[in-house]
């Protein structure tokens, strides 16, 4: 997959994985791996990205007698998720219609 | 190998970044095992599960980005003394000019580089303006009533036609490669920077 491509799909499945409640580093890759196999080092990259465009914000919580960072989603990071899902509606029009033209021949 | 090993390993690797950068990193992957320790899995097994730290030094030195090493570099680790900061302004004109070589031959290496790129490219276009050139001159020919001279155009024309198609993919080749040698050059610039030795 085109490499640009690969890295805005990856930063919307993060903030996806954060939608709905709080998340923490290896949560985020267990609930990713039916979809996408994601690195460590990538998923950094990535949270520091949607942090530092604001789409998300860190803050450290004690667990079990250690400290975990927990990433929480912001309006500007679920505005960014909703004019991915309006995009892509798009995109899966153009690749039903692809689709369609190969089925045919 | 255990948790404290493997963050040895990444500390070492990436040495030369930021303090607050290197406790960043280091606090995220001992979060990830630890994380993986309690979901069952031996400290071994989740040190193996986390990856090989060499990748991720790799990673985080591919991720850095440029200017921050060099203004992190650029600061001196301690205030300078009276009698260094005379020297420096009295070795003026000796570091100066030598800072600007080094740019400079770096600045023409790249060029060079480049300069490959674009001349094969440069050739690419002019055989593919052959090919309407020729396509006009044989028109021309026939016009005139040189039958022989226009077939030869025309002949001419189709085989560049074919040759800059092949020649395409000549360029495009040779264009990757040379975004790959600029990029791996430039990894292995930072990481010099960023490292202890750890780099390749």
């Amino acid at each position: 997959m085109d490499a640009q491509l690969k890295r805005g799909l990856l930063d919307v499945c993060v903030l996806a994985a954060i939608k709905n409640e709080d998340s923490y580093g290896y949560k985020i890759i267990k609930d990713l791996k039916p979809y996408t196999e994601l690195s460590e080092s990538t998923l950094y990259t990535i949270l520091k990205r949607l942090e530092s465009a604001d789409y998300l914000t860190v803050r450290t919580a004690e667990h079990e007698g250690r400290l975990r960072k927990y990433y929480h989603i912001t309006q500007a990071g679920i505005n960014r998720l909703e004019a991915f899902r309006e995009e892509w509606k798009e995109v899966i029009s153009i690749y039903k219609f692809v689709s369609q033209e190969e089925e045919n021949e | 190998m255990n948790k404290t090993e493997f963050l040895g390993i990444i500390k070492d690797g990436i040495s030369g970044l930021p303090q607050a950068d290197i406790d960043e990193r280091l606090a995220f992957y001992s979060e990830m095992i630890d994380d993986r320790i309690e979901e069952g899995l031996t400290e071994e097994e989740a040190v193996a599960d986390a990856g090989s730290p060499e990748e991720i030094i790799k990673q985080i030195i591919a991720d850095y980005p440029l200017n921050k090493i060099v203004r992190e570099k650029m600061k001196p680790s301690r205030s300078l003394k009276g009698w260094e900061i005379v020297l420096i302004v009295l070795g003026f004109p000796l570091w100066f000019p030598l800072l600007v070589a080094g740019f400079a031959v770096v600045l023409s290496l790249y060029v060079c580089v480049w300069a490959v790129v674009i001349s094969l490219w440069a050739v690419e276009v002019s055989l593919i303006a052959c090919v309407p050139g020729g396509i006009a001159a044989a028109v021309l020919f026939f016009t005139r009533g040189q039958v022989l001279q226009a077939l030869a155009m025309l002949g001419a024309a189709i085989f560049l036609a074919g040759f800059s198609i092949l020649f395409i993919i000549v360029c495009k080749g040779v264009s990757k490669g040379m975004l790959r040698l600029t990029k791996a050059v430039l990894t292995a610039f930072k990481s010099k920077f960023i490292g202890k030795g750890t780099s390749e």
